[in-house]
């Protein structure tokens, strides 16, 4: 492991100016469950650490009914867990931020690190999508929003530029009649990488019978984790029946384009991507029934 | 002699039996334990390693130039520093290492021979400066054709390792190279005559992947090769004195310039009786002028470069009577041995049909070299893989005959005075009264839903299925010394050589105890170096509870040999009018205890010390019965355990607890290697999953409580029945799993593991 230089950021224009002096020799330190182990394993290189967690906005988490949530990218993933109403209002994040890593892990490790690290398998990422959440970034220019499912670009890559890092992320209220959920395929029940991660929403009607609209996105099945456009386009406007469930299970399978690796073969990824899309779906539709 | 027990009247014991706490117990609950890599010297260096990055190379040449010149640098070594020991055989653990291909193994000479075999190393004044050293060592490969497979390894075509290796073909010693280093056949009656005449035959083909131990501790060396010659030895070692020779043999130096300190030990299951670090770091202690060298491997190296147990190919054969009774049964065994010769594949002939009275056998053992890490032993060395093969066949013959899977094992269970298939006769066992307990058990009866509905509710998609399977281990009793010396207040000190990995000091404390008569407490086990007590084979085998457990027990009788004489002293009568009972000493109305005893040893002639060792040539066998209950989702292909019982004939328990804790431990490896763990190779032979996240050991949430029965036939072997406990237990769960597996979904899965993606393959989902 190489040495690095540390620096505790206090405000958003100091992590952006040090971002921009030193490119990509620096890199943002939030939670660190990620990024302290791939440099210890010499995966990635840093010649500086930009800890951004002295930042007071990056602390920051807030909920309104009206206004949704905001998510500073320095808040551990057990304040979201640990509030009532965010549980509530977003089931299908709570759903994957409960997985992510045993408590010790979820007292330190931060959605906002999540997201940045971009690992097609992460938890977070198609539960974020299917609650479309959006990032909120900082940099020389300035500020700008971007939806979370064009952040991610490729394997550990993302769409932020030179000087520009994540600060928060914005998930919009639910809608009334609103359910999600995030479902995994391990071969354990704990300390595995999603094989493959699928997660839907979906808005009912007021009868709860037929779907107004809804989003499906699917982990570790592309270089991304993908929001499954078609699949989602074929939620609007149907009965929330068996048959429905079958044929979108079916279309979110055609999306995924999954690799072999150690952790899965393809061909078993491209099942299980039906299968979890059907299960998680109907999971999502019996929470949207039960929601107000 | 038959019937229960026959070498010592019908006990009732006082200690044995009992459930005391451990005398480490505290020290490793509070973190207070000493292990090799908290070892602390001064001026201590540390040592890192270059591993090879292909798996089967020719080295061309090593430049290490840049490496010595980083400051803090002190030593850079490579194979060109030791000497090249002869082919030479010595004793590891249960069975034998060549010198050879250990020194060849822990640091590579002209070849590399897999992925992550040692290069080179560094000795530097931090560890994050010996790594950064090993990136400016140049080595210039010339890549060689590899080979993973041990079927395409055995073909006359393959590419070699070993240019000089021949195959023992029983005892003949072939003319080509090849990379099969020894066939063995075990034969009796006609087999063939038998299948013709036999009324059911089952045959299958078995693959299982290499696996690992999965031990907590990494391994780990601290020396010191002193001005003087005189070399420091502490390390995580099941076996100190078989590695003493061992380093010696490597550095070429008497083995009396060596002494050995066993460390506390995270786990060996196996993994710790040869070394890997310690000749290293002795060559890096002497060139970089006399200073302590300590090196600890992370999770990537254990993987990559230590000895796993033994990928393979088993094809079984097997036939019965319309009655059922088996009358044939073959077998074709291919073990992958990693990169030297040296698999448990005759470990694992003995296992195959261990359990069962078969008059026509037929194995045959091939071990053959690949191009991944040296094996090693791993619990019930080629145990698992060998049962796992023979119990489904079994299993697949009862349900042809219609006979209930455990009354079958039942009906063909062997005895004492039948012959093992690969040779012995055994004595007393208690194979059938294990099978009979799991029988008997509340689980083997218990109803078992057949299925529930998968989370949607709609597709019964989630099946249900029990399976049993059997499982032996030899469990030898091998070479023990120990020391006990009686203290002033009538304790005694008992100084070992047995290092201990699963509560060995309390179950050896405790046969001295027994034996002394006096209470568990009042022993106080200490295990020492090489030069503070004799030699002692391996803490393997489970041999040690056996074995030392001997010792201790002659032990205890010595000393109240001598405390009768002194009490006869004191009483002025002969020794043998010296009446004893549970540390009380009496004659003519005369009474005293061994306290009383202790305080005057010196008024009565001084130290009470006995020294004792003892060579143990019978073996304990030992047999399990386990019954597993399970669910596979045949969605996803997902295995859950629902409920494990595991029976087995343990002779004697000397702790229950700690027993109950082997077979437990034993059943967690077993599920593990049934389920989910293998290494994973790419087609270059480069090792993918080296890390706890991707090779898949069971956690905490995969198994369920795991009950057990200790079924007590005592061992004739032992004077209180001791029957090795360890090994056995980890032999049945395979074969338990993929029955259980195939009676929930109508799939026999004959490759392990049975991961998610090879069952939705088997069920045609994939």
């Amino acid at each position: 492991m190489q040495a690095f230089e540390y620096v505790a950021a206090t405000s958003v224009t100091q992590a952006v100016s040090l971002l921009k002096e030193r490119g990509e020799q620096a890199r943002v330190l939030s939670g660190g469950t990620d990024l302290l182990v791939q440099l210890k394993e010499g995966r990635r290189y840093a010649s500086l650490l930009i800890d951004i967690k002295p930042i007071p906005e990056v602390n920051e988490l807030s909920y309104s009914p009206e206004t949704g949530l905001r998510i500073g990218a320095a808040v551990p993933c057990f304040h979201l867990s640990n509030q009532a109403a965010i549980r509530q209002a977003y089931p299908g994040l709570i759903d994957a931020v409960a997985l992510i890593g045993g408590v010790q892990i979820q007292g330190r490790a931060t959605l906002g690190g999540n997201l940045s690290n971009a690992s097609p398998a992460a938890d977070s990422i198609p539960a974020l999508i299917v609650h479309h959440a959006v990032c909120d970034i900082a940099g020389p220019a300035g500020r700008r929003e971007l939806a979370v499912e064009r952040f991610c670009t490729a394997p550990g890559k993302n769409a932020l530029d030179v000087g520009e890092f994540l600060v928060a992320i914005r998930v919009p209220p639910p809608p009334a009649h609103f359910g999600a959920a995030y479902l995994r395929f391990i071969p354990r029940n704990e300390m595995d990488i999603a094989v493959v991660g699928a997660a839907a929403s979906v808005t009912l009607n007021k009868q709860g019978d037929i779907i107004l609209s809804g989003r499906i996105a699917l982990g570790a099945v592309a270089p991304t984790p993908l929001l499954a456009e078609e699949a989602g386009a074929a939620l609007a406007g149907r009965p929330a029946d068996a048959e429905m469930i079958e044929q979108v299970a079916r279309i979110a399978q055609h999306a995924a384009r999954p690799i072999t690796d150690m952790r899965g073969t393809a061909a078993q990824r491209k099942h299980l991507a039906y299968v979890l899309t059907r299960r998680v779906l109907e999971h999502a539709i019996e929470r949207a029934r039960t929601t107000t | 002699m038959s019937g229960e027990n026959q070498s010592v009247e019908q006990p009732t014991y006082r200690v044995v039996g009992t459930r005391p706490i451990r005398p480490d117990g505290v020290d490793k609950v509070t973190g207070r334990a000493i292990f090799g890599a908290d070892v602390r010297l001064s001026g201590m260096l540390y040592g890192r390693v270059l591993r090879s990055p292909h798996a089967h190379a020719r080295i061309k040449s090593i430049d290490t130039s840049a490496a010595e010149a980083l400051p803090g640098v002190k030593a850079v070594i490579t194979g060109r520093d030791f000497p090249d020991p002869q082919n030479k055989v010595a004793a590891s653990g249960e069975g034998t290492v060549n010198l050879r291909s250990l020194a060849h193994n822990c640091i590579a000479r002209d070849k590399v021979l897999y992925f992550g075999h040692a290069v080179a190393a560094v000795a530097a004044t931090t560890p994050n400066l010996a790594e950064e050293a090993l990136k400016l060592i140049r080595v210039e490969y010339e890549p060689l054709p590899v080979v993973l497979d041990v079927l395409e390894a055995m073909r006359p075509d393959a590419p070699l390792l070993h240019e000089d290796l021949r195959t023992n073909e029983m005892g003949q010693r072939s003319e080509r190279p090849s990379n099969v280093a020894n066939h063995t056949r075990h034969e009796r009656g006609d087999v063939e005559k038998a299948f013709a005449e036999a009324a059911v035959v089952v045959e299958r083909e078995f693959r299982t992947s290499m696996v690992h131990q999965g031990y907590i501790e990494p391994q780990n060396g601290t020396v010191l090769w002193n001005a003087d010659g005189q070399i420091s030895v502490w390390c995580s070692t099941q076996a100190p004195f078989d590695e003493r020779s061992q380093i010696a043999e490597i550095l070429d130096v008497p083995v009396s310039k060596i002494k050995l300190t066993p460390a506390e030990i995270g786990g060996g299951f196996g993994g710790k009786l040869s070394v890997y670090l310690e000749p290293l770091a002795a060559m890096l202690s002497k060139k970089a002028g006399h200073k302590p060298v300590q090196m600890v491997m992370n999770r990537a190296e254990v993987l990559a470069a230590t000895g796993p147990t033994s990928g393979s190919c088993i094809r079984v054969k097997m036939g019965a009577d319309r009655n059922g009774c088996i009358v044939a049964a073959q077998a074709w065994m291919a073990y992958e041995a990693g990169a030297f010769p040296g698999s448990p594949v005759d470990a694992g002939a003995g296992v195959i049909f261990a359990p069962y009275r078969i008059p026509n056998v037929r194995i045959d053992a091939y071990d053959v070299v690949v191009n991944k890490p040296r094996a090693g032993a791993y619990r019930a060395p080629g145990g698992t893989n060998a049962a796992f093969a023979s119990e489904s066949v079994i299993d697949e013959l009862a349900e042809q005959l219609g006979i209930d899977p455990l009354e079958f094992r039942i009906l063909n269970g062997a005895k004492e005075g039948d012959r093992r298939a690969d040779g012995p006769v055994y004595r007393r066992i208690g194979f059938i009264e294990a099978a009979q307990a799991a029988q008997a058990h509340p689980h083997y009866s218990a109803p078992l839903a057949p299925s529930r509905l998968d989370p949607t509710g709609k597709n019964p998609a989630i099946k249900r299925g029990r399976g049993v399977a059997a499982g032996f281990w030899f469990n030898w009793g091998g070479k023990s010394s120990a020391w006990a010396s009686l203290n002033p207040d009538g304790t005694v000190s008992l100084i070992e050589g047995s290092p201990d990995i699963g509560g060995s000091r309390a179950s050896i404390a405790m046969q001295l105890a027994e034996s002394l008569g006096v209470r568990f407490e009042d022993v106080k086990p200490a295990v020492v170096d090489t030069d503070s007590v004799g030699y002692n084979d391996a803490t393997g085998g489970s041999r040690v509870t056996f074995g030392t457990g001997w010792v201790a027990y002659r032990l205890g009788q010595k000393l109240k040999q001598q405390l009768k004489e002194r009490a006869a002293l004191l009483w002025d009568v002969s020794p043998e009018q010296v009446q004893v009972e549970a540390g009380m000493f009496s004659c003519n109305g005369h009474r005293i205890t061994i306290q009383e005893l202790a305080a005057k040893m010196h008024e009565t002639g001084g130290p009470i010390v006995a020294g004792d060792t003892f060579e143990s040539e019978e073996y304990g066998p030992g047999f399990g019965v386990h019954i597993v209950d399970l669910e596979v989702d045949t969605e996803t292909g997902k295995v859950q355990i629902l409920r494990y019982t595991a029976a087995q004939d343990v002779g004697r328990a000397i702790h229950p607890s700690y027993v109950e804790g082997q077979l437990q431990g034993g059943v967690a490896q077993g599920i593990g290697w049934a389920l989910n763990e293998e290494y994973v190779y790419d087609a270059d032979g480069h090792l993918l999953n080296a890390s706890f996240l991707d090779y898949r050991i069971p956690t905490a949430l995969d198994l369920p409580m795991i009950d057990t029965v200790l079924v007590e036939v005592p061992n004739p072997g032992h004077p209180y029945g001791v029957r090795g406990v360890g090994e056995t237990p980890i032999v049945p769960p395979a074969g338990a799993v993929a029955n259980a597996i195939y009676h929930a979904t109508g799939v026999r899965m004959t490759t392990l593991p049975m991961s998610p993606a090879r069952i939705l393959e088997a069920l045609g989902k994939v």
